[in-house]
């Protein structure tokens, strides 16, 4: 089997670790990147490195397919029903998402606020 | 669908997902061709000859399509030697076109460099090459004269190409459990990955496994390497049996025959995995109604394999957990229940049960491609001073069509992928 990660929005991290998502920046999956569809959520597999990754969260999947079209990560979250309160462990899990080159921030120039 | 695994946890964990099936797979293998130009003695689907029925370019495409609706990521493509086959390029172009990434298994009997270059340009392409010894002598008393300086001259194109981290597939043997460290250095000149996996009774493998697989002493050394090293390897989630030893091996750690495993044969036959060319293991054929899609959606072999199994004698088993009682392919071929313990179970409990089987009775593959004119008896290397298969070198000839009845290619290749 390929390599494997997963990736879930509720797993146990080690809560010293500061939040450090850039929600309010925007984002796009990985141009080499398929998301399938799953019952638990979805499965990723990266056409670079050959590595699956695992969402466990059908929500966390919808604010994916949500994130080309959204100007931030955080209004794809919005988006796809996940209330505020839940954004920070599913930031988390972008975080987990953007060191495996799953997703990468947008490379546009904008500095509106 | 309702399993008792749902009703056992409230949040399904990752791997009851998978043991109850994915809507396509993760893992899939298909043999283009049963056609090969070598003769490996432990050649998992007992290749060699072309099987009149192969499916056609244009029934390939169909399942490509179906692959591509579903979702399915990537195809092991594997054989026999799948370059015999003269729409091979063709099949592998159609299907990255469509979206479905092809890692292909070659001899390397087709990849000059010219090819190895346009290898090297595409993303959607990878390519493992096979090789069952990191000295001549060990991988050609295994694999066939010739076929040693064929898988070098091959890894070298593919590295003056520019193709980093190919894989280097290795199936581990009692020859060659002691080169690991040798088969490392080769893919680190080359730039390539290493990839170990398990030899399994399946196919020719069965006839050379009781000389072939590793002693217990290998399987704990080949167990420490793996903890040691197992971060740069791959091992196609080969070796979760060796769990048993203690920590377990990173991977998922289950069978996954027809849950997120399985294997399209060239006339287009379903079988739960590839080492289990069988008919107890044919869930369906891709030309039948539905297609592939049906099968694995919803034919009842695979239904069956992904409600939950019976662990039999391993349920009491320390070690239940992360091994699982071993490879489903391993006990079937070797005579053993299927819900018992594997027949290189670390704790010794086979071995009673293995001295119990009746050998006469013990299943058979239901296909064999084997070409009579090129069999190879396997006589181990640590006692003879020379490979002992010179004798019945067969010369090599290059593939000149598809249909040729005794053409190149073939080897072992793996099914987790
Ligand atoms: S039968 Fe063996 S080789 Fe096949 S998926 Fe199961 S464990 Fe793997
Ligand atoms: S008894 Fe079964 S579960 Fe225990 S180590 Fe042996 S094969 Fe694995």
């Amino acid at each position: 089997m390929t390599a494997v990660r997963t990736t879930s929005a509720n797993e146990s991290t080690n809560h010293e670790q500061p939040e450090t998502f850039p929600f309010d920046t925007g984002w796009d999956l990985h141009e080499h990147v398929q998301v399938r569809p799953e019952r638990f959520g979805a499965l990723l597999y990266h056409y670079g490195d050959r590595r699956l990754s695992f969402v466990k969260s059908p929500e966390l999947r919808t604010a994916l397919e949500l994130l080309a079209a959204s100007p931030t990560a955080r209004l794809a979250l919005s988006n796809a029903g996940i209330p505020e309160a839940a954004h920070p462990a599913h930031g988390r899990a972008l975080s987990t998402l953007a060191t495996t080159n799953m997703i990468v921030q947008r490379q546009r120039e904008d500095h509106t606020p | 669908m309702t399993t008792s695994t749902d009703e056992r946890h409230t949040t399904p964990t990752l791997i009851d997902h998978f043991e109850q099936g994915l809507d396509a797979p993760i893992c899939m293998t298909w043999e283009l061709t049963y056609s090969c130009n070598l003769a490996c003695v432990h050649c998992l689907s007992s290749s060699g000859r072309r099987d009149p029925r192969e499916l056609t370019t244009e029934q390939c495409k169909g399942v490509i399509d179906t692959l591509a609706s579903m979702g399915v990521f990537y195809v092991n493509i594997g054989g026999g030697e799948p370059t015999i086959r003269s729409d091979f390029w063709e099949i592998v172009d159609y299907a990255v076109n469509n979206g479905v990434g092809v890692k292909f298994s070659t001899n390397g009997s087709n990849l000059n460099a010219e090819r190895a270059k346009q290898l090297a340009e595409s993303d959607y392409i990878d390519v493992q090459i096979s090789l069952d010894g990191a000295t001549r002598e060990i991988n050609d008393a295994v694999r066939g004269p010739g076929s040693f300086d064929t898988a070098i001259t091959a890894m070298e194109n593919l590295a003056e190409a520019g193709f980093e981290g190919f894989k280097i597939s290795v199936v581990m043997t009692r020859e060659n459990v002691d080169q690991l460290d040798a088969f490392d250095a080769l893919a680190q000149k080359y730039s390539a990955q290493l990839r170990i996996t398990r030899l399994r009774p399946a196919g020719r493998g069965a006839d050379v496994w009781d000389q072939l697989h590793p002693t217990a002493n290998q399987q704990r050394e080949l167990y420490d390497w793996l903890v040691a090293n197992g971060e740069r390897v791959l091992t196609g989630d080969s070796f979760f049996h060796l769990n048993a030893y203690g920590e377990a091996l990173p991977g998922l750690n289950l069978c996954g025959a027809g849950r997120v495993v399985c294997l399209i044969d060239p006339i287009g036959d379903v079988y739960a995995c590839p080492f289990t060319i069988h008919d107890e293991f044919l869930a369906g054929n891709v030309l039948d109604a539905g297609g592939f899609r049906a099968v694995w959606q919803e034919s009842d072999l695979f239904t069956s394999l992904r409600e939950p199994q019976s662990g039999g004698a391993c349920e009491s088993c320390s070690a239940y957990d992360s091994c699982r009682g071993g490879c489903m392919a391993a006990k079937f071929f070797t005579g053993l229940p299927l819900d018992g313990p594997d027949p290189e179970c670390v704790k010794g409990n086979a071995e009673d049960l293995l001295g119990n089987v009746d050998s006469t009775t013990t299943p058979r593959p239901s296909l064999d491609h084997s070409r009579p004119a090129a069999a190879m008896t396997y006589t181990p290397v640590s006692i003879t001073a020379k490979p002992p298969l010179a004798a019945v070198a067969e010369p090599r000839v290059a593939p000149s069509r598809s249909c040729d009845e005794s053409p190149l290619a073939g080897f072992a290749r793996d099914a987790h992928a």
